[in-house]
């Protein structure tokens, strides 16, 4: 963050300003430029004080879509996400987009009102215990009784969660505190006894590390999202070539390392590549950077990598050893601790081991029957791929549609590819691309949703009709939660319980809310119809009604290991 | 195996909750948890028991230390410390059964600190054996009332003297 001194800050503690006014005055000493939130009666005061200064304010339709819309703006820059919400209603709707952004690791501030001071714990009007509710959804929250440690309470919030392993951290701030005047204390150090980071990567650990990875005749790199938050992408294809390693990514990694290079094994775990798992499980060194070893990645643990020592990388100390042991942990910032081993690593021919990974890669790819009549999920995806060269921002909902963007959209750069990871929220998709677009207001950005995730928040359509926002809802409607209906399909005999439900007609809605909406509904039409959603400057929808029954393939069912993928056959007779 | 584990918390309103929190969040069990001010009024000093193998209580460790209003956090195992419970427990005394009972209490080293027709308040501190040991032998004259502070712990200075 940009320690900008805001205008109207003195150094000197003489100027008495009220609580909200000292909000406002230290957003924009933090450098924010666009915020995010809702009105409500316990932060008017704040409201009042932002109708002049210099922050574009973003209202959303609905507290959840504002806080999913500062979440992307935060994966679309790397800079803290702002999102403010008034007392009861308005803080318990931030709930799922704390935890969205708390399980992915992404930098939010969040500032809730909460009732006067004299009020809490009274039952008072709108009053609900938000540091309660909100303490396992955060990184760290706190409520601010004294108006005099309003001011470091609001850095320390953007310090926390910009640093480390970032995360959301939320001020609850009693409307009384807004009011009261204080004295202006202008940024200094700061200094938490409880929170320290540690950046810096043992040296012996790493060179450790690099004494393994020089030896290994099997490497693979395991990068996840700590890559792109690190902002270590470019360390991390320095280091990858010098060693002369694969790479292959988490869904949240995806980006970190350009899909489009020979040593690129894109994503691995429950819907990764068979080349990835393959990999995984034969390899004889680990190296993950950024990632956590997370159930979905590592299917079945104890048959997880057997072959392998494990080096791991992580700012965090509690990820290391948590669900996997680990060989070799270094605690640090990934691209301080890249840099370092980019030092020390040797290139290795490896000819063997890149024979092998390119063996699988060419018997196993991504792929759906290319033949079939119908529109297939897929092909749209490969299409809009190629139309936008591999460079659109690109958000999801969750579900199959997720999956298939993460398969068959080719990622290049970091902070391109932003979905709902580690929770799985239905719904982040359509705000995701409003709060990426306005983060990168020149960028084609696109949602890619699923019918039912969409109909969770679609009405955030007229914010980015109201912001005229070009952004572009590419809805791939299969008339199911088709995710959960492939799970029914698989394992309870097709009984497809509840999975269905009564779509309304999303191009008339969009248009209804402002938007450009059209439906496509034939193979021959798909390319034309994203020519046009491409060219179009206004918000705008194309309802592509695809394959009602296809499925996400490779799948590692729950319980199994990486290497007992099932559709590898369904993929060769179709390929 | 028990872990004692003291950490170095911001005296601050929310910690407790913090804390409690994320044991419960993450399925961790506390054994008996203690909480005191410490000789700087910023910082309080809890301390905690939990049950678990190694990786477990390495866990606690690390998610304690991320907590940011906790300062310091440690884990005394394999340290040379100092462990004591308080413990307040009244068991049944009747007149007969009196000098049987004052005899016991002497021989813990434990104090008489209320003296009922019936009953007789017991004051015991010690390592927790002792104190179960004391319940133990207290258990046969009806033991009607108990409470326990849960475990304190310090580290021994380096110049190593004998546990009293
Ligand atoms: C808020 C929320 N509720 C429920 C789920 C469980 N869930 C995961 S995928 C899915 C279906 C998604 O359907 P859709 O958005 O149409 O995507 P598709 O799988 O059809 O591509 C459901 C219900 C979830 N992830 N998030
Ligand atoms: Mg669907």
């Amino acid at each position: 963050m940009g320690k900008k001194s805001s205008s109207g800050a003195p150094g000197a503690g003489t100027i008495r300003k009220p609580g909200s006014q000292i909000i406002v005055d230290i957003l924009v000493e933090q450098g924010v430029e666009v915020m995010f939130g809702y009105l409500g009666g316990v932060v008017l005061p704040l409201f009042d004080k932002l109708y002049d200064s210099p922050i574009k304010f973003i209202i959303p339709r609905h507290e959840q879509g504002g806080c999913h819309m500062a979440d992307a703006y935060a994966r679309a820059t790397g800079k803290v996400g702002v999102i403010v919400a008034t007392s009861g209603p308005g803080a318990t709707n931030l709930v799922t987009g704390l935890a969205t952004a708390m399980m992915d690791s992404i930098p939010l501030v969040a500032i809730t009102g909460q009732v006067r001071t004299t009020l809490i714990g009274n039952d008072a009007f709108q009053e609900a215990d938000t540091t309660g509710i909100t303490r396992p959804v955060t990184k760290h929250n706190v409520i601010v009784k004294d108006v005099a440690d309003l001011a470091d309470t609001i850095r320390e919030a953007f310090y926390i969660a910009s640093t480390g392993r970032p995360g959301p951290v939320l001020i609850d701030i009693p409307v009384d505190v807004q009011v009261t005047e204080t004295d202006w204390k202008g940024p200094k150090e700061i200094n938490m006894p409880g929170y320290k980071v540690r950046t810096r990567g043992h040296a012996r650990q790493i060179s450790t590390a690099a004494t393994a990875i020089n030896n290994s005749k099997r490497p693979v790199v395991y990068a996840g999202g700590g890559i792109i938050s690190a902002g270590a992408s470019d360390e991390l294809r320095t280091f990858a070539e010098k060693a002369n390693l694969p790479v292959t990514t988490t869904l949240l990694g995806l980006g970190c390392y350009d899909q489009t290079k020979d040593e690129s094994l894109d994503m691995l775990g429950m819907h990764g590549s068979a080349y990835a798992n393959y990999a995984v499980q034969e390899c004889d060194l680990l190296i993950a950077i950024g990632s956590r070893f997370e159930d979905r990645v590592t299917g079945k643990l104890a048959t997880f990598a057997q072959k392998a020592k494990i080096i791991h990388v992580d700012i965090d100390p509690a990820s290391i050893s948590k669900n996997v042991y680990v060989d070799i942990p270094v605690v640090g910032d990934a691209k301080e601790i890249l840099n370092e081993l980019i030092g020390a690593v040797e290139h290795k021919e490896r000819k063997e081991w890149f024979d092998m990974l390119a063996k699988w890669k060419k018997k196993h790819p991504f792929t759906y029957n290319r033949r079939a009549k119908t529109i297939k999920p897929q092909y749209v995806i490969e299409e809009l791929c190629r139309q936008t060269n591999g460079d659109a921002i690109i958000a999801t909902g969750v579900g199959q549609h997720q999956m298939w963007s993460a398969q068959f959209y080719k990622y290049k750069h970091p902070r391109q590819f932003i979905s709902s990871g580690g929770l799985g929220t239905m719904g982040f998709g359509l705000p995701a691309a409003i709060g990426a677009q306005l983060a990168m207001p020149d960028a084609t950005v696109i949602d890619i949703d699923g019918d039912s995730s969409f109909n969770m928040t679609l009405t955030e359509m007229s914010t980015a009709v109201m912001y005229e926002l070009p952004i572009k809802v590419c809805l791939l409607n299969n008339g199911y939660m088709g995710m959960v209906r492939q799970w029914q399909e698989l394992f309870y005999g097709k009984r497809y319980s509840q999975s269905s439900l009564k779509n309304p007609n999303f191009a008339a809605v969009a248009k209804a809310l402002g938007a450009v909406g059209e439906v496509c509904d034939k193979k021959a039409d798909v390319p034309a119809a994203l020519e046009r959603m491409l060219a179009e400057t206004r918000p705008c929808l194309i309802d592509f009604h695809v394959d009602p029954e296809e499925n996400v393939w490779p799948m590692v069912a729950a319980g199994k290991g990486l290497h007992e993928m099932d559709g590898l056959d369904i993929f060769e007779s179709m390929s | 195996m028990k872990h004692i584990i003291s950490a170095l918390v911001l005296n601050k309103p929310g910690v407790l909750a913090h804390v409690a929190g994320m044991f419960a969040a993450r399925a961790f069990n506390i054994d008996s948890l203690a909480v005191g001010r410490t000789e700087d009024p910023k910082l309080s000093r809890m301390t905690i028991v939990v049950v678990g193998d190694d990786r477990v209580v390495e866990q606690v460790r690390k998610q304690l230390a991320k907590i940011v209003s906790i300062v310091k956090v440690q884990d005394f195992a394999g340290h040379d410390m100092v462990a004591r419970d308080l413990m307040l427990l009244s068991v049944a005394a009747t007149p007969e059964k009196r000098p049987e009972i004052l005899a016991l209490i002497e021989m813990f080293g434990a104090k008489v600190v209320d003296i009922g027709s019936k009953y007789v308040m017991v004051e015991v501190c010690g390592p927790e054996s002792k104190i179960e040991a004391f319940i133990d032998a207290c258990r046969p004259y009806g033991v009607k009332d108990m409470v326990r502070t849960g475990t304190v712990a310090m580290s021994r200075q380096k110049s190593r003297t004998q546990t009293v």
